[in-house]
């Protein structure tokens, strides 16, 4: 499973150009399941199986984008000035590489900064691809890159940009090769455009028209020095939410999640995250409403270039979603 | 080809000389039925305002396209009445507070003419002078000649239309730009599509319009027709300016993202070829902030391939904006012509 969440994560795909990790995922699920598509805004579909007496139709939500930049003006010294797509943290952005869709790598820079305390403005900032006057420069407004990082891998923990939520997408990919039989007419759905606003979810959820929707994605931890209070840690086992800053999870749902955990002996974590919220807000509010929780990833590190999971938390979030997957629902 | 001329320019004042603030469309509503009279058994207007227009091509193999421009603009609201004509006023969709004082407005239905007063230089002092007055402070005086107004009434400003050979100066060019421009492909629609137009209301508070338009029409794709700022002018001190957003002069403005929504790429691509293969100038958007109807139509049932076009213009959502003749028609001509080369090749691949 190394070799693929590695495969993803080093995938570029920023929000609104999904297509190339679309592209790695289709080939990773292909034999798994019955039906693949790819809507109007990208989402890529994945059906699996059919609907038993005891089954349900179910979504699964995993987001295929990651946080990134596009370019909005080449001066004419071929310095690139860009805007955020998703939450773009200033610190740290000076010094960071990124690399565009086309392999162009390039160095964010900052124009002379005042006060040496204070994180640069997005407005401040710029991309160094090497050029020096407009016409060299390869790149042209619009064009999109993401942060450039190797994958790591440190035995009980994985380090990797774009774990956002490539290792949702990981789960998700795993979970269906393991899967033995389900009574329930499964979608696998890779999202495009969550971290912009979950835009993908919204119209992917009105076409599959599901039952019951569970997005797998990243959740925070309060695991590290001075960190947030949040009662969740690498380690402890996958996230349950609970509720997040735009989702309040069914409780039927987060019940069920407890049960299967526990009966299956999986370590499990429930999670109350403040801020931010994923897929799941999106598809409880689809047509008539959506019965919608949300299977949590602890990730340390969120929306950096170097964002940190547990090794045994990743495996766990397979196997409790391979059980949840596996048995009749009974909310 | 159908392009404008004079008697564009005539309906482009008129519907600028209207107000028409957001939840209160009423006025431009009635201008765009009254210019649709001949197509009437086509049109309805929806249950938040939306003037919707059916226009079916001939021919086989024919894609839905959904064409929107937004008929409100920003402005003001009356929510407290202070007595001798003196209303307390909310600022209804996006509105920097510190261009409002000194300016000449017009009120409710009847258009009452009233001011938001300025206490005159002499009598402020240099302290004053620096700060920005908050909204709270501010006033709309229409004096004792008041009665027909009431709280909840509109007030949107009272500049009237101008035009000097290329430029056209105005209030509310975001979106009346956006209304005759559709207003003329309505009336000149394209035979190889099946043209649904939303002229839609409450755009500048949310999209809300655009977002049940959407879900009524269905659409193969979008096109939403608006108009963005330029901001363009030169730096104070000499360095490039790398924020202008677009540029007066420039053509029109294709965009590639902005707040709400990616546009899909295979229509910027048509756009573009389109312009090039006709010799229309164009320009990208700068992307970034701000957002069109666009933003509520790709995210309708299971998504509509969507793409926003705009005329640029100085020193939008203030009393008076400035733009160029060319830019407008040259938006035009590029709406026109790619919906004529419009095919279903366009979206058989993939979004890519």
């Amino acid at each position: 499973m190394k070799n693929l969440i590695q495969k993803l994560t080093e995938t570029f795909s920023p929000s609104g150009n999904e297509t190339v990790i679309c592209e790695v995922i289709r080939k990773e699920i292909k034999a798994f399941v019955d039906d693949v598509s790819v809507d109007a805004l990208g989402n890529l579909i994945a059906r699996k199986g059919s609907k038993s007496k005891n089954g349900l139709k179910i979504m699964l939500a995993g987001h295929m984008d990651e946080i990134g930049l596009m370019a909005t003006h080449i001066d004419g010294n071929g310095f690139i000035r860009f805007t955020g797509l998703g939450g773009i943290r200033l610190t740290g952005l000076t010094g960071s590489r990124v690399r565009f869709m086309d392999g162009t790598p390039g160095i964010i820079g900052a124009e002379r900064l005042t006060d040496l305390t204070k994180a640069p403005s997005l407005e401040q900032c710029f991309i160094d691809v090497g050029a020096s006057s407009r016409k060299d420069c390869p790149v042209k407004v619009g064009d999109v890159c993401a942060f450039d990082r190797p994958f790591l891998d440190l035995g009980n923990r994985m380090i990797a940009k774009s774990m956002d939520d490539r290792i949702g997408c990981a789960v998700m990919i795993e979970a269906l090769r393991t899967m033995k039989a389900s009574p329930h007419e499964l979608y696998f759905v890779f999202t495009t455009q969550e971290e912009v606003g979950l835009r993908g979810a919204t119209t992917s959820a009105f076409g599959v028209d599901p039952e019951l929707a569970l997005s797998v994605d990243v959740t925070t931890t309060g695991d590290t020095p001075k960190g947030s209070k949040m009662e969740v840690s690498l380690g402890n086992g996958p996230a349950v939410k609970v509720k997040d800053g735009g989702m309040l999870a069914d409780p039927r749902i987060v019940n069920w999640m407890i049960r299967t955990a526990e009966k299956a002996k999986i370590p499990f974590q429930r999670e109350v995250l403040e801020g931010g919220t994923t897929d799941a807000r999106a598809m409880q509010v689809a047509r008539a409403g959506i019965p919608s929780g949300c299977l949590s990833v602890p990730t340390r590190y969120v929306h950096s270039p170097s964002e940190m999971v547990d090794t045994a938390d990743v495996q766990n979030s397979v196997k409790l979603l391979v059980a949840l997957l596996s048995a009749p629902v009974g909310l | 080809m159908p392009t404008i001329g004079n008697a564009q320019l005539k309906l482009l004042e008129k519907l600028c000389n209207a107000c028409s603030v957001s939840g209160d469309e009423g006025e431009v509503r009635k201008i765009v039925l009254e210019e649709l009279k001949d197509h009437a058994e086509n049109i309805r207007v929806d249950a938040l305002g939306n003037v919707l227009v059916t226009r079916l091509g001939s021919g086989k193999k024919r894609m839905k396209v959904m064409l929107s421009a937004h008929m409100d603009e920003v402005g003001f609201m009356l929510v407290g009445d202070d007595g001798e004509g003196l209303f307390r006023f909310e600022t209804v969709g996006g509105m920097d507070v510190r261009t409002l004082p000194g300016k000449a407005v017009l009120v409710g239905k009847h258009h009452l003419p009233g001011v938001i007063g300025a206490r005159p230089i002499h009598l402020t002092t240099t302290e004053e002078r620096r700060q920005i007055i908050p909204l709270d402070a501010l006033r709309i005086d229409i004096g004792p000649a008041g009665g027909k107004t009431r709280l909840g009434d509109r007030a949107t400003f009272a500049t009237r239309f101008q035009r000097n050979g290329p430029v056209i100066i105005a209030k509310a060019l975001d979106n009346r730009f956006g209304v005759v421009t559709l207003l003329e492909l309505v009336k000149n629609a394209p035979a190889n599509i099946d043209l649904l137009v939303a002229f839609t209301v409450q755009e500048e508070v949310g999209l809300r319009g655009a977002k049940v338009a959407a879900y009524a029409f269905n659409p193969d794709l979008a096109i939403v027709l608006d108009a963005t700022p330029a901001n363009d002018l030169p730096s104070w001190d000499g360095e490039e300016n790398v924020s202008y957003n677009t540029k007066l002069g420039f053509g029109p403005a294709i965009y590639i993202a902005d707040s709400d929504s990616f546009s899909d790429p295979r229509l910027v691509r048509h756009l573009s070829r389109t312009a090039e293969n006709e010799g229309i100038r164009y320009q990208f958007r700068q992307p970034g902030g701000g957002g069109t109807d666009a933003g509520a139509i790709h995210k309708a049932r299971t998504g509509i391939p969507s793409v926003s076009v705009s005329v640029p213009h100085r020193y939008s959502h203030t009393a008076a904006s400035i733009a160029r003749l060319d830019d407008w028609k040259d938006t035009f001509a590029l709406v026109y012509a790619a919906l004529v080369r419009l095919t279903p090749d366009l979206l058989a691949s993939e979004r890519k």
